[in-house]
This record gives structure tokens, sequence and C-alpha cells, in this order.
């Protein structure tokens, strides 16, 4: 499916998605509540059959955290991204998409092991690299260890 | 912020119980700990416990920019460690829209196959020790030398090389680079028989792998296990296939699958790899073309800003960059997808009631490199 | 019978020790002399060979994997073995914490007693062993099969998870190849029709049981070929101490000298499991005869007996360092199989066909 064709079968997927600017991948924004079904429906979908997620990533914009999900369809061979942003700092929480794509279970683990973000439902919400009493998330921006991190 | 959440240890049902294989545990290759739940010999459930060569490389690439970040990645999976490079130089080069010249290409592609093929080598080797088979080791490494050797002429380092640089190469191929990696793969052909000849053939070795970790296409996609690994269930993966770079658009080469989905497969997977990436070799060593050894570039590089994300067939499997840049000489957000992390992650899935022989051997054919998991 | 001229001088040599000991003290002192001095001679001679053993396995499993091998101390580094030893006997003796110590520190000793017994039955040369049962396999069967009770200790008392895995492995795996072991000795028996050591070799003066029993006589020596090395814990069955497993097995927390036992042990069993091969199969130090060729068996018998018996242990050990460095390991279920499904019946099937051959004459 060529990528226009792919935008809009996707916006008619998940209508409450938004549409972002992007070179490489078309990039989506889900809001939070409706990721788990709207992710369903992507791998679901004949046309779409995204069965591939190829990276998940956390990030800390400084305003929102956000987590990114790179899909790709092992039959059509297209690849879209979404973004989940959540403006809770203290406690966000955004669903798991373990049981769809089982690799995200490590890497929801990690993400929460250094952002802190955790994930509703999923089956081991544990700290995969750290120590269970670390303090804190490393990979947020205002993350400070002065032991650690030589600031220059 | 303190917050800390335990999981509930699960309980030990009758008869059961817990031993820890590793941090320090001969079939670990590392400080990787599984935390294995027996049954007798019987592997009931398994956990496995990271982090123990956790350095923060992507906290790191916070801080550095894109030349220094490419010395980094040569750390996460040492056993492929010109691949690693490479991915961050096609990031640089895209963002950049930086046509890199064609010599550049070649030795690239050339330098990528023999990491691949030294990593199988030693993958082979370990894999032959993890069965019991001790000789394989060091035919493995016997071989494996010889393609350090032409690295450490050319490049100055045996392991970690660092060689290439957004936009090209360090310095050029070392004059005799042509005439020993020829010699090598004339070598190679005859060695790998050897490598067939003590392992693969052998009835032992083929009843120890066959229909032992048993997974599925389905499987290999959800988990997203790639590389070899997701090859051997018939899941075409390669990423040099289906995303190319470098010259593998240009290049005929087979991908190789098998569709069992056991160890055996794995094991063949990764052998025929070895003879295509010599196939590889052989189609470009002569053909280098005359030119520079680097394109233009900037003393400084910034991104523009915005998101990247590259992609690259590792030895183990695919490796993603995803980069977001503000523009800036470092990135704000450096994430590394990688192949071994994911594929750690099938491992309790697929031993789940094998013995705790078979859990070392499925270990062994998924090709786990701890720091590539850790990063 | 044809007189080996080698023959006469260890008989005059130990009778004429007995005599001169007897001459000298009372009975009763002469008696525990010489129980002390044979004692004292195979203390030795275990160690001697415990000490080339390691050093023989080192050099041929180098020479397998294309290396040199040890090579620094002395000449050919055949002094290396006596450099561990000493380190190994310097080496703190680690006691671990919630162990069954009393268990703990003797199941090395049980495992070195059981190999140590069971020499006394192998004769080296015409009247040079310790003691002629007329019961000699059997007596070697049952002691060298004690072992496994100081395995089973070791694992036990180590308070180790991997330990106490790889002992019983060990168990299991010893108990089941016991059968097998006894059973291809058996055939032989029925061929030789005494279980005496050194009947068994005098009978092979013109031929050797393997050449003697052919058909059913070869499937006894592959038989226990397998099944001695499996006996011994050696790769490819080393399951008790995969390392790559259960990182050492049974003796994982064993260091210094009592795991200088084990590992001397694991090399005098193989021995052992040698010198009962090559003394039943392959005539122990009987000289390659044929008979009606005068000449050829005269040159054959100016080669000492102890140098055959050498040379056909020798080859025997050469052959499981063979297996151990070439072959991958096996699983339990599959070397649980492989005795019970395939060992076991071909076994007995081949002692009903032994026994029918020597009932109807059709061996040599």
């Amino acid at each position: 499916m060529d990528p226009e064709k792919l935008k809009e079968r996707v916006l008619t997927l998940i209508p409450e998605a938004g549409l972002e600017e992007s070179k490489q991948y078309p990039t989506f924004i889900v809001p939070a509540a409706k990721l788990h079904s709207a992710a369903i429906s992507l791998k679901e979908n004949e046309d779409t059959a995204f069965d591939y997620l190829f990276c998940q990533s956390g990030v800390d914009m400084e305003k929102y955290l956000m987590v990114v999900y790179h899909l790709e369809s092992t039959k059509h061979g297209h690849a879209i991204v979404l973004k989940v942003k959540t403006e809770d700092r203290e406690n966000p929480v955004i669903d798991t998409v373990c049981d769809i794509w089982r690799t995200a279970e490590f890497h929801e683990r990690e993400i929460y092991d250094m952002l802190g973000i955790r994930f509703a439902n999923h089956p081991d919400m544990r700290r995969i690299f750290l120590d269970e009493n670390w303090v804190g998330y490393p990979l947020r921006k205002d993350y400070k260890d002065e032991v650690n991190i030589v600031e220059l | 912020m303190k917050e800390v959440i335990h999981t509930p240890v699960p309980l030990v049902e009758e008869e059961e119980y817990h031993i820890n294989m590793g941090p320090q545990h001969p079939s670990t290759h590392g400080v990787l700990r599984l935390v294995v739940t027996l049954q007798g010999e019987i592997v009931k459930s398994l956990k496995p416990h990271c982090g123990y060569i956790h350095r923060g490389i992507e906290k790191m690439c916070e801080k550095d920019t894109y030349p220094q970040i490419i010395h980094l990645t040569d750390r996460i999976d040492y056993l492929s460690a010109h691949i690693n490079n490479h991915a961050v130089c096609l990031l640089v080069e895209k963002a950049l829209e930086i046509e890199v010249p064609e010599r550049v290409k070649y030795v690239r592609t050339i330098m990528d196959e023999l990491a691949r093929i030294q990593s199988h080598q030693l993958w082979w080797a370990s894999f032959g020790m993890d069965l019991g088979g001790l000789t394989c080791f060091f035919y493995g490494l016997r071989d494996r030398e010889k393609i350090l050797d032409i690295w450490e002429e050319t490049t100055g380092a045996r392991f970690l090389q660092s060689y290439y640089t957004p936009g090209g190469l360090l310095w050029d191929i070392h004059p005799n680079f042509q005439k020993d990696v020829k010699a090598f793969i004339k070598y190679f052909r005859k060695k790998i028989r050897d490598y067939d000849n003590i392992l693969s053939g052998n009835v032992i070795f083929r009843e120890r792998s066959r229909n032992i970790g048993l997974m599925s296409k389905e499987d290999a996609i959800s988990w997203g296990v790639t590389g070899p690994s997701g090859r051997g269930s018939g899941w075409s993966c390669d990423v040099r296939k289906h995303h190319p770079y470098a010259l593998y658009d240009k290049v005929d080469f087979k991908e190789i699958l098998y569709t069992e989905g056991d160890t055996l497969a794995r094991y063949l997977v990764r052998m025929d790899e070895m003879r295509e990436s010599m196939n590889i070799i052989e189609q470009l060593i002569d053909n280098i073309p005359e030119g520079d050894f680097t394109a233009k570039m900037k003393a400084v590089i910034k991104l523009p800003a915005g998101e990247y994300y590259q992609r690259v067939e590792s030895a183990r499997g695919d490796l993603g960059l995803y980069c977001i840049s503000d523009g800036n000489k470092t990135p704000y957000r450096m994430k590394f997808r990688t192949p071994s992390f994911s594929n750690l992650s099938v491992l309790d899935h697929i031993s789940r009631d094998l013995k705790i022989a078979d859990l070392v051997a499925i270990g062994g054919s998924l090709d786990l490199v701890i720091p590539d998991i850790d990063r | 019978m044809t007189s080996n001229i080698y023959d006469n001088f260890v008989a005059s040599l130990t009778q004429s020790i007995h005599e001169w000991l007897y001459h000298v003290m009372p009975p009763t002192w002469a008696l525990i002399s010489e129980m002390t001095i044979i004692g004292l001679v195979f203390l030795l001679f275990y160690a001697l060979v415990g000490l080339f053993l390691v050093y023989a396995e080192r050099k041929v499993c180098a020479f397998m994997q294309n290396r040199v091998g040890p090579n620094r101390v002395g000449p050919y580094g055949i002094f290396q073995t006596i450099a561990d030893f000493i380190k190994l006997l310097m080496k703190e003796l680690i006691t671990i914490k919630n162990s069954d110590k009393l268990l703990f520190n003797i199941a090395p000793f049980i495992v070195i007693i059981a190999s140590f017994m069971a020499i006394a039955a192998i004769p080296f040369a015409k009247g040079l062993h310790a003691i002629d049962f007329d019961i000699g396999i059997l007596y070697v069967i049952a002691v060298s099969s004690l072992g496994v009770v100081g395995i089973l200790l070791a694992g036990w008392s180590s308070n180790n998870k991997y330990s106490l895995i790889g002992a019983m492995r060990s168990g299991a795996q010893i108990i089941s190849y016991e059968l097998s072991v006894g059973m291809s000795l058996l055939t032989i028996i029925i061929l030789a029709g005494t279980m005496q050591f050194s009947e068994i070799v005098q009978g092979q003066e013109y031929g050797w049981f393997l050449f003697k029993g052919h058909i059913p006589a070869f499937i006894a020596f592959v038989v226990f070929l397998i099944a001695s090395t499996a006996e011994t814990n050696r790769g490819p069955f080393d399951l008790a101490e995969a390392e790559s497993e259960l990182t050492a097995g049974f003796h994982t927390e064993y260091s210094g000298i009592k795991f200088a036992f084990f590992f001397l042990a694991e090399y005098m069993n193989m021995f052992i499991v040698a010198s009962i091969g090559a003394t039943v199969f392959l005539g122990g130090w009987m000289p390659f005869m044929v008979h009606g060729w005068d000449g050829f068996n005269t040159v054959m018998n100016y080669i000492p007996p102890s140098i055959w018996y050498i040379l056909k242990t020798g080859f025997i050990i050469w052959l499981m360092m063979w297996f151990k460095w070439t072959f991958p390991r096996l699983r339990i279920d599959q070397l649980l199989t492989l005795e019970w499904k395939y060992l076991l019946p071909i076994n007995l099937f081949n002692i009903l066909l032994m026994a029918f051959i020597v009932l109807m004459g059709w061996h040599f």
C-alpha cells in the first residue's frame, strides 16, 4: 500500500488519531485511552496487518512523556509509527500491548525502568536492568545523579 | 519518586525448585542470569534477569556527538562491531542526505560480511561447547583469528574497530586487504567442511538439536525474533533484502530460510549464512573501485531536527537505531533496538517442559550476546 | 604353553623378597610388611599413572584441537601435571556453610578408594598382580561400582543444586551402564569358561578373545567400550559434570586436593576399565601370537609382557580420549534410552549367541 492510502486507511481505523509531519514513516498520535483497541484493529485488519512491532521506545519530551511504537507488516511490508503521549510525570500509565505483540513485554519493562511509565495489565511490571530499589528513572531529562554522571 | 513494585515471586509448586543459571555460568556466555524453575531436570519456567552489564549507552548518547556515538556502538554487540558502526553512519548520512563514494560502500559491505562470518564462527565455536563438543571451540577460534588479522591490518584494531565514520571510512584499506580476504575465503571454504564433519553431521548433535525449542513463524514475529533465529522459523526478516543499504541491492545473494523452527534449523541457517557471506564478498572483492575513502563532511555534524530510524542486519538480527534530533550536535534521544534483547524474550516460551540440557542448547542457538541485551 | 623369557624374572624377584622377609622376621610381621610394601607400590603406581594420564589427555586433546598443549614445564611439558598437583596440594580447602561436613569430607575418599581397590586384581604381566581371585571379574565390577556412592554423597552433601543434579544423573547413569559392562564381560566369560584373570589371559595365548569369539565378541567389545566410557563419566557421557549445564556437576564445591581426588579417580577409572578391556578382549599382557608360526611367535615373545599390556591399555585409553574430544554430549534421556532400549537388548541377545556358538564349538 502506498503511504497516502495507508495514512487514510489507518485514519479510518483509528478516527481519534492525529497525523504528524514526518519524513520516514507515516506517524500517528493516538490518545492513550484508545491505544489498545487501535493496536488490535491495526493488527487484526487484513489490509493493514501490522504484526511486527520492531521498535518500542520511551521518550521524555520534557513537556510530556511519550511512547513510540514502530510497526511493520510482514505481509505487506509497510510500516507506520504510533505515538502515545502522557503529561502525567508523577504516575504515568499507558495500556500494555504485550498481549498483542509479545515482544512488547520486555520493551515495556525497559521503558518502565528507564522512564517510569507504567503499563497497565502488564504481567510482570518490574525494572529489567536496574535494581529493584533504584531511585529515579535515568532516561528522564530531569534525572540527577551526581555520582555516576559527570556534567561537562 | 521512590516506588518499588514487587511482583510476587512465583510460588514453587510441589517438587519444583529454582536454580540460578548465571551471572557466572559457562553456558550464558557472559553475565546473563536466568532464574530457572525446575521439576527434576525439566524446565517449568524461567525468568531472565538482565542488567549486569548495563552501561546506560542510551543516556551516554545524549551527551555525545555522532562521531563519538560510533565508538559506543562497538561496545553494544562487540561481535558485529562493524555493522553497528554502519548503522550510525547510515543514520547520519541519511539525515544529512550525503551520498558516500562507491569505494566506501564496497569496503563497508565487505567488512560487514566479514563481521558476520566471524560472529557466526564464534557462535559455532561456543555452541559446540554448549553441547559438550569442546574441540569445536578451537576450530572456530582458529579460523576467526584470520579475520581478526585482516581487520588488524586495515583498521588497527582486532575487536572494537570504529572504522567507519559518518561519510566514509577513517582511512583507506591496507594494500594487502584484497589479497588477504581472497586468501581467507579460499582457506575458509575448505575449513567450513570440517565444521560440518565434526558437528553438523554428528548423530548425537542431530538428536540433541532436532525438534528442540520449536518456534513457529507467528511466535517469531510476535516476539520479534529476528536474524538467523527468526529465519530458522521461516520468517523472511533479512533487513539486507527488505530494506537494502550499502550494496546489498546490487549483490546477488540468497536469504537463507528454514521452516522447521527448531534448534537445528537455527544452526543450519547460520552455517549457510557463512557460505552466503563468502559469496557476497567474492562478488565484491575484485571490483572495489578507486576513489575517495570518505565524502566531504563538515567538522561538526548537526542533524536537522526530526526523527530518524535506521535498520541494519547485524549478525544477530534486526538492529534498529531510533534517533530524535533537536538540531544540536548531540541527539536528543537515541534508542537502540537490539536484536538479542528481543531474542532473549522468547527463551522462556520455547524452552518450557524441556530438559535443562535443552535450555543450554536453545540459549546457544539464539546466539545471545549479553552487552547487546543490556546496552 | 610357550614359556616367556621374562616370566621367571618377576616370579624370582617376588619370591626372593618373600623369602627374605620370612627369613628376617616372624611370619605375622612378614605378612604385614609384605602387604604394606604391596600397598605402597600400588599407591606410587596409582599416583604416577594418574599424573601421566592427565598429561597424556592434555597432549591428546591438544593434538585433536590443533594446539600444542603443555610445553613450558620441563621438556614437552612433562612436568606440567606435577606442577599442577603441587598447586592443588597447596590450595585452600574450602568448607561450605550448611553442607554435611562428614559426608562432604569422606566422599572423595570413597571415590578414590573404590578405584584403588579395583587395581588389585589387574594382571600387569605373568604373576604381576596383587591378588589373583578366582572371581576376578566379579570383584572388579563390584568394587568399581562403589565409586558411585562417593559421587552421590558428594552431590548430596555439597548443599548445591547443581551438584545434586549432577550426582543424580551420575547415579542413574552408572547403575544403568553397569549392566552393560557386566553383560559384555559375561559374554566373554562364557567363551573363556572362567572369571579368573590369569586364566582368561592364559586362554588367549593363540588368539585374543576378540578374534576367537568373532562376531559376538566383537559386538561385546563395542558395547563394552561404550558402556565403560559411560561408567567412567567421560565425554560424550560426562553428564554428571556437564560443565556447560551444571558448571562442574557433583564436584562444583570441592577445591584443592579433594577436587584432585575426584580428578585422579576419573583418570584411574579410565585406566581400570581400559585394563579390563585389554585383558578380557585383547589378551592382556599376552603377546600377539599365531598358532604354528613359531618364528613369529618367538619375535613377539621378546617384547616384554608389560609392554604388551601397556600398549593395549594405551590403545583403549586413546580411543576413549578420542571419543571425548570428538563427540558432543548426550542428554540424560538419550543416555538412558541408549542403554535400556539398545545396548541391553543387544547384549542379552549377544550372550545367547555366544552361548550357542560355544555350545556348537563354532569359535576358533
